[in-house]
């Protein structure tokens, strides 16, 4: 039986996924309708006919994905590393009869390579969906506290 | 020790036929003298008027490094100053847009100025008669760019009040704005969001280069539109139609002979484009209802010239990229040296289907931002030629492919796509707009 505990339970596995660079797993929480979305403007309500830094697909995930292991992909030589800081979720809908699942979370995010290292502060906006006994996700949605600052590369995912 | 400034002879130096010094992109009394002379005597994009649609609408901006404000008046007219108050130097407008309403009022003495820039009124004024205020530059309000250009609604600024004029500087290449704006059923673009912007840990000038740099994508990129090429045939199963986000990534894998063959055509001053025959930018789907509208605007022989025209990047010199097939504006903003602050804007198409917006928003986001994977493959590459150009082994950068000996400067030239010309242009033109005013101030200094 699906619970705000399942949700918690997938927001902070996520997380663990995405800072231990099991990427395939991490695209195996998707549903295959599921995206990727980080808004350029406050309170964004299009994704399509608004600018997005990103708005990605199964497909085009899979193709992050997949780059960040090329032999070829030399802005991953040598590779980043992520890190998630996340505050406890808050569950905005959990209801399984209506098939809405919805929690907000707010973190720090860390991403780092070479000698660099850069932190950015957001809020990610999660919909599941349920498919047999799980849930998948919907949409990720992040949101950058500084959305419209000029950043430089932020090549893994928050 | 200054070895470059008030030393035109030396600045002249750095740029061979076909050789650059390495002191172009790495010397930080080079990069201050572009900001003296090189972006004074350039014309420099500031916004486009879409954004300055009512009065009391102002837009700020930086030319090389100096802060500028340009506003709408109430009589319709556009005005660029130098953003900063006549009285104590404070920037009178901090925010990328706005509207002021019928005035300007500097927030520290609330001085305040009518949107024309003369000033408007100064509180206690009494304190100023018999100062001789009358005769000083901060009674003249905001000082003024006098030279100002809005061509099909672009706005461009020249610091310098001496200089070539708009119409000899840009030439025949404006031929990229007039078919950029003529894609609108209306002749019209529009700014209706921000850009995407992108910090770069290099100098503005490799940026520039990259633009018309045709032997590149197939090899850098091939991490990521390669891997996307390469994911959709595996992934596409039975479908039939190709994604519009495949169909954006896919031709960057196109190979040297396709870049050969769709050329490159060079203007005077420094400006040129990469596809000329056809272009990376040829082959994206149909869109319904659009051919439609043009043919209604302009007839059908018109709106397929200007629809067959799928130039690839206009450089516009110094440091702007226009991408009219796409409605793309990239301006490369110097910030230091080794720091280039990239915003990439979008236009709409006023009048035109939805679904080009949306392509052009897609194609922005996937090449033009800090999330965009095609955008790591290249500022890994500026980035590695920004250290790799500390070495001394070899103080000069390479751009002789297919160099002639009998190669004119400042001419209109279309050739191989995968020459290094257009990059030789520019640094011609770099060196002529960076020495053309250096003397006379070695004469004012005397």
């Amino acid at each position: 039986m699906i619970n705000e505990k399942t949700i918690t339970d997938l927001i902070y596995q996520e997380a663990e996924l995405l800072d231990t660079m099991q990427w395939q797993e991490w695209l195996d929480l998707f549903h295959p309708e599921g995206r990727y979305w980080m808004p350029l403007e406050w309170q964004q309500q299009d994704p399509v006919l608004q600018p997005s830094l990103m708005y990605e697909d199964l497909l085009l995930l899979k193709v992050r994905v997949e780059r960040l292991s090329g032999e070829r992909t030399f802005s991953q030589k040598p590779k980043s590393r992520c890190h998630h800081l996340l505050q406890a979720p808050r569950i905005v809908a959990c209801d399984p009869a209506a098939g809405v699942f919805k929690a907000r979370t707010s973190y720090i995010y860390t991403e780092t390579r070479g000698d660099l290292l850069e932190r950015y502060s957001g809020w990610a906006s999660h919909e599941f969906v349920e498919v047999g006994d799980t849930l998948k996700i919907k949409l990720k949605r992040v949101d950058l506290v500084n959305f419209d600052a000029p950043f430089g590369n932020i090549q893994l995912f928050m | 020790m200054a070895k470059y400034g008030r030393n035109a002879h030396a600045i002249a130096a750095l740029v061979r036929e076909a050789e650059v010094h390495r002191d172009v992109y790495v010397d930080p009394e080079v990069f201050e003298l572009e900001m003296e002379h090189l972006f004074p005597n350039s014309w420099v994009y500031v916004g486009h008027a879409s954004q300055l649609s009512k009065p009391g609408d102002f837009i700020t901006a930086t030319i090389g490094r100096q802060p500028v404000l340009a506003s709408r008046h109430s009589d319709g007219s556009i005005h660029v100053f130098y953003n900063r108050c006549p009285h104590k130097g404070v920037k009178i407008a901090s925010e990328p847009c706005g509207n002021t309403g019928k005035f300007f009022r500097c927030p520290y003495h609330a001085w305040s100025f009518k949107t024309d820039g003369s000033l408007l009124a100064i509180p206690l004024k009494k304190g100023y008669e018999g100062t001789g205020f009358t005769d000083t530059q901060a009674n003249g309000g905001l000082s003024k760019v006098r030279n100002v250009v809005v061509y099909r609604d672009f706005i461009f600024a020249r610091l310098s009040d001496d200089g070539v004029s708009f119409e000899d500087y840009f030439g025949e290449s404006l031929s990229t704005i007039d078919n950029m704006a003529d894609r609108s059923p209306e002749g019209k673009l529009a700014v209706i969001a921000t850009p995407i912007r992108y910090m770069h840990t290099c100098n503005w000038k490799m940026l520039v280069e990259n633009q018309t740099d045709t032997c590149h994508p197939m090899v850098a990129h091939e991490s990521s539109a390669g891997t996307a090429v390469k994911v959709w045939k595996r992934e596409q199963g039975d479908s039939t139609e190709t994604p519009m986000a495949v169909q954006l990534y896919g031709p960057f894998m196109s190979p040297y002979e396709f870049y050969e063959q769709s050329g490159i055509r060079i203007w005077p001053n420094g400006h040129g484009h990469t596809g000329v025959a056809n272009s990376i930018h040829s082959n994206y789907s149909d869109v319904t209802g659009y051919l439609d509208q043009m043919v209604a605007a302009y007839g059908e022989t018109r709106a397929h010239e200007i629809l067959g025209e799928v130039r690839h990047n206009t450089v516009y010199f110094p440091n702007i990229m226009v991408k009219g097939a796409v409605q793309i504006l990239r301006n490369f903003i110097p910030i230091a040296v080794d720091k280039t602050l990239v915003e990439s804007w979008v236009y709409r198409l006023v009048g035109a289907p939805d679904k080009l917006y949306e392509r052009a928003l897609m194609y922005n986001r996937f090449i033009n931002a800090p999330t965009s994977i095609v955008g790591h493959d290249d500022l890994e590459m500026y980035e590695r030629a920004q250290e790799g150009l500390k070495s001394n082994g070899n103080q000069w950068v390479n751009l002789r492919r297919l160099y002639e000996s009998s190669e004119e400067q400042d001419v209109t030239a279309v050739i191989n796509g995968t020459s290094e010309r257009q990059m030789r242009n520019q640094f011609h033109a770099w060196a002529k707009f960076m020495t053309m005013d250096m003397d006379k101030h070695v004469e004012a200094a005397e």
